[in-house]
């Protein structure tokens, strides 16, 4: 019989079909295989390949996630005394969840969503000072914001779950494939808070306390005032000119509520304040070097947006213009123990203030200095 | 109960391909070796160009998954990094550094300096980078 492969020179020269050795014909139509598996199957392949990969991080962040759960509950026993094991209070705070007000309307809505993030919030410490009835008031900011950082890898961890299983479960390339692109920010962020888990802990300085630590370098040493809601101003001579100097009360972890503390400094000093200038930790791009500081125009604050409506609301009541200082870090260090360069950067950042200051205002004149940030571990 | 279900799940699909590819990785082996013993066997280089290229193709690809899954195993300790803090006398300007100890906040006042009996102030309150995050955080040459 003639073996038709053999009448071809191309398939007997190069590919060995029909050359007569059998090991030869055997790799070639191995070889041959594999290239039909390859168009036929190879986005299978791949899609098990991301899979796999998917399914490290998942694991990485089942990890974090039950280590944040042992730190929480570890600290609640270690501070707060409890009579009974907080274990099953710990699990069901994870799983507490919020409802952002309805915008199809959205008039008014930045007073409902402050009034419900008021009822969490309230909820929250509640719920902490059941659960360690042996912590003062600055060791219950700090496990709120432990247990906080210990939600937030729970939430992660139960997305990208459920996103990993619907992709198994449907086979479906592109949910895969979107869940493996964002799955390095993801773990970045997700590692970012499982380190925040212990400066929460031990109640030390993160970085986005950059600006109330600023805030407490410019205060420090004058008469404190507490001002609602949980901030701290204090009246500073500064280049001539008096300085309201204010920053979320510390060292316990909390962010205050700079809105309403900037609308109470601006109606007691009506009209005779000139200038706002807030200093906030800025997301900084990649190639930037961090702890370099930034300057610009409008409320450098972040959050859910009503400190920041406020803000804006109070100072165009009267016009005043609104200066921004930041400084650059990403989103790793703004929540993990404040980094050496952030600290070291205050001292510029400082500096700056007064520039502006100086090139902005009047001799004599009043200006608001607000830190804008968590302020634990950093005092005033 | 779920969480349970596919973690055993995901466990059987490793192992499995943890098998694949050890298997690879012999069979590619194996077959450099047969490749390099058909040329002195036949003195013909066709089946061992064919067999090293193989080879070494399925070796590459065996260790690539071996590497990235030996990366992965790498990356799942949580390391505890060193915070320093840094006391400071007002008065005389002395700036001795500690470990942190737990209660330090930035503007606390402790214990007396030893040279004027004024209180003492933390002043700051960080963590020194580590190695790998240096290096990671090299000046962009563009
Ligand atoms: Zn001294």
């Amino acid at each position: 019989m003639i073996n038709p492969l053999a009448q071809s020179p191309i398939f007997t020269n190069q590919f060995g079909i029909g050359s007569g050795d059998p090991v030869l014909t055997i790799l070639s139509l191995l070889s041959y295989l594999f290239i039909f598996v390859f168009i036929f199957y190879g986005q299978r392949i791949q899609m098990y390949v991301m899979i796999r990969e998917v399914e490290n991080s998942l694991f990485k962040l089942k990890l974090m996630k039950e280590e944040g759960r042992k730190t929480a509950v570890e600290t609640i026993k270690e501070i707060g005394k409890p009579t009974t094991d907080p274990s099953s209070k710990v699990d069901r705070y994870l799983d507490y969840f919020t409802i952002s007000p309805q915008n199809m309307d959205p008039a008014g809505i930045v007073n409902k969503l402050d009034h419900i993030l008021d009822v969490r919030d309230q909820r929250m410490k509640d719920e902490v000072k059941l659960m360690a009835p042996a912590s003062d008031e600055v060791q219950v900011y700090n496990l709120e914001n432990t247990l906080e950082a210990a939600m937030a890898l729970n939430f992660i961890y139960k997305v990208v779950r459920h996103y990993y299983l619907q992709g198994k479960k449907t086979l479906s390339l592109y949910t895969i494939m979107q869940l493996q692109m964002i799955l390095p920010m993801v773990m970045k962020e997700a590692e970012a808070y499982a380190s925040a888990l212990k400066a929460f802990a031990y109640g030390q300085p993160i970085g986005d306390g950059a600006g109330p630590l600023i805030a407490a370098r410019i205060m420090h040493g004058q008469e404190v005032h507490k001002i609602p809601k949980d901030c701290v101003y204090a009246e500073v001579p500064f280049e001539n000119r008096t300085a309201l100097v204010m920053k979320a009360e510390g060292p316990g972890g909390n962010v205050g509520k700079p809105g309403e503390a900037v609308q109470y400094l601006l109606e007691e000093y009506k009209g005779k304040v000139t200038a706002v200038v807030m200093i906030d930790a800025g997301l900084k791009l990649e190639g930037e070097a961090l702890g370099e500081i930034a300057e610009g125009i409008g409320a450098a604050i972040g959050g859910p947006g009503v400190d920041q409506f406020k803000i804006e609301e109070a100072v165009v009541e009267q016009k005043i213009p609104l200066y921004a200082v930041i400084i650059k870090e990403d989103i790793g260090d703004a929540v993990s123990m404040m980094r050496k360069e952030i600290s070291d950067a205050a001292d510029k950042a400082i500096e700056r203030i007064r520039e502006v200051i100086k090139e902005r205002t009047q001799e004599g004149d009043h200006v608001v200095i607000v830190g804008v940030g968590n302020t634990i571990g950093v005092g005033q | 109960m779920t969480n349970q279900a596919n973690s055993t799940g995901a466990n059987k699909i490793s192992t499995l391909v943890m098998a694949a590819i050890y298997i690879t990785l012999i069979l590619s082996i194996v077959a450099i070796g047969v490749g390099i013993a058909a040329f002195y066997e036949t003195g013909t280089y066709e089946v061992t160009l064919y067999l090293l290229a193989i080879g070494f193709i399925a070796m590459a690809l065996s260790g690539y998954y071996l590497l990235q899954s030996r990366k992965h195993t790498a990356n799942l300790k949580i390391e505890a990094p060193k915070i320093l803090t840094t006391i400071e006398c007002v008065k005389c300007s002395i700036k001795t550094t500690r470990d942190f100890q737990r209660g330090d906040y930035v503007y606390k006042e402790i214990e007396k300096c030893s040279k004027c009996e004024d209180m003492q102030v933390i002043t700051a309150i960080y963590r020194e980078p580590t190695a790998k995050e240096k290096e990671k955080e090299k000046p962009a040459a563009v």
